[in-house]
């Protein structure tokens, strides 16, 4: 082997990119080239030295972060990419829409404020009848009936003596309603129990509301208000039998004042 | 659904095979650029390529597919640079040779390198020397020492024949002996 064939092994060697058979040829060269002996060992020596010292970088901790994040559906957001979207999307719309339906039907099946006060009135009604506690002090007499909710209210409700017009007053009694405490009175007509409540109109509104008729579970009820004065009539009575009474505490209401 | 799953797929294995490369990557593209930050500029783009070429990648060696696309992004971005500046300047140290000469004289008696860094601040005067070569050396050096390839995958990352990689390795080499001992006459 003459020298300028062995320069190229020589290299080769270094890296490691020779075979056996020119391995081989080469130590053959070495062993006997005082010359290439050292140009071998200069190059091993570089090799080493650059190897050695040579900054190998490493790509900084931000930037390997970053660089995970800026690539397209990496980690992430594969997760997402996996879930059937479309059958997402299918059942979003249809919790929404449903959801929708069932607040519009609430919105149109919610009672209104007179539609509560009506059911609250049957079962206070209802209750005073059950429960044999109809009032609180039994009197026909209003005279004693009247002085008695003094100072467990704050307003004094008219009271009436309707006996002779065959609506003897049984009593009164507190009883709550429409988020207050009310006057009730229990008149009786025939067999018939009628729940009179009583509470002062609100503050500002003096307008007489008109008479307005209704009946709930059998109940026929009569709401108007007039001087001030809020009344619920309650009763098992026929409507005629109902307008005749409030007929007759309009008349008396009237005349004492 | 089809192709999210083809898509998990490919972000799966382009997970497993190519971010662990980043390294090797980043210490390529960080010796061509000679700075940190345009380093991460050319990794950052690099890496969004390959993602897109992923699909065309069919062979088992990731390392080399991804550092000749790093080197590639490099040599556009690199281009399109110099386009701007309206210059493009002529590597005198690599076209005033022929690339097939070997000439193993420099690595005569005395020369030996490691009797040459043992006076020098070894890791910085490497550093600096290899820094200093030109581009076309650095890149096969950087390659062949630090990234430990083989001839056959420097030919491929850079695209030239196998005698020309073993040339330019021979030349680079020269060279940073050259530079090396510069320095010690220096400092």
């Amino acid at each position: 082997m003459v020298c300028s064939e062995s320069e190229q092994l020589l290299m080769a060697d270094v890296d490691g990119e020779l075979d056996a058979a020119d391995a081989a040829r080469l130590r053959a060269h070495l062993a006997a080239c005082d010359a290439c002996r050292t140009a071998h060992a200069a190059l091993t020596g570089l090799h080493k030295a650059i190897k050695r010292q040579a900054t190998a970088y490493v790509a900084p901790s931000h930037f390997r972060q970053q660089l995970a994040a800026s690539l397209p559906r990496t980690q992430a957001r594969r997760k997402f990419a996996a879930w059937p979207w479309v059958w997402i999307n299918f059942g979003a719309a249809v919790a929404f829409s449903s959801a929708f339906a069932v607040m519009l039907a609430l919105h149109v099946s919610v009672p209104s404020a007179s539609d509560l006060l009506e059911q609250e009135i049957v079962n206070d009604h209802f209750r005073s009848l059950m429960a044999e506690h109809l009032t609180d002090v039994a009197s026909s007499d209003k005279h004693t009936v009247k002085p008695w909710f003094s100072g467990k209210l704050d307003f004094s409700p008219p009271v009436f003596d309707l006996a002779q017009q065959d609506f003897p007053l049984i009593g009164g009694r507190l009883d709550y309603l429409a988020g207050r405490t009310v006057a009730a009175l229990a008149y009786r007509h025939r067999k018939h129990v009628i729940n009179l409540f009583v509470w002062p109109e609100q503050a500002g509104i003096v307008a007489n509301k008109p008479l307005h008729l209704s009946t709930r579970q059998g109940y026929q009820l009569a709401s108007w208000s007039e001087n001030g004065f809020h009344y619920e009539a309650v009763s098992d009575m026929d409507v005629q039998e109902l307008g005749e009474f409030r007929r007759l505490l309009a008349l008396h209401s009237k005349k004492e004042s | 659904m089809t192709s999210d799953f083809d898509k998990n797929n490919k972000n799966h294995d382009f997970e497993a095979m190519i971010l662990p490369h980043l390294d090797a990557a980043f210490n390529l593209a960080r010796w061509l650029t000679r700075n940190n930050q345009s380093a991460e500029d050319i990794v950052q783009s690099a890496y969004l390529r390959a993602f897109r070429f992923f699909d065309g990648f069919q062979g088992d060696d990731a390392r080399t597919w991804l550092l000749k696309i790093v080197r590639n992004t490099y040599y556009s971005a690199l281009r399109d640079d110099r386009h701007e500046r309206n210059a493009l300047p002529f590597d005198e140290t690599l076209h005033s040779h022929d690339e097939n000469e070997l000439d193993m004289s420099v690595f005569g008696k005395g020369n030996n390198p490691e009797n040459i860094l043992a006076s020098l601040d070894t890791k910085r005067a490497v550093d600096q020397a290899l820094e200093s070569l030109p581009l076309q050396f650095r890149e096969v050096v950087v390659l062949k020492e630090l990234d430990d390839l083989s001839y056959k995958q420097i030919a491929e990352i850079v695209g030239i024949p196998l005698g020309t990689v073993m040339s330019r390795l021979s030349r680079g080499r020269k060279q940073l002996v050259v530079c090396l001992m510069q320095q010690g006459l220096g400092g």
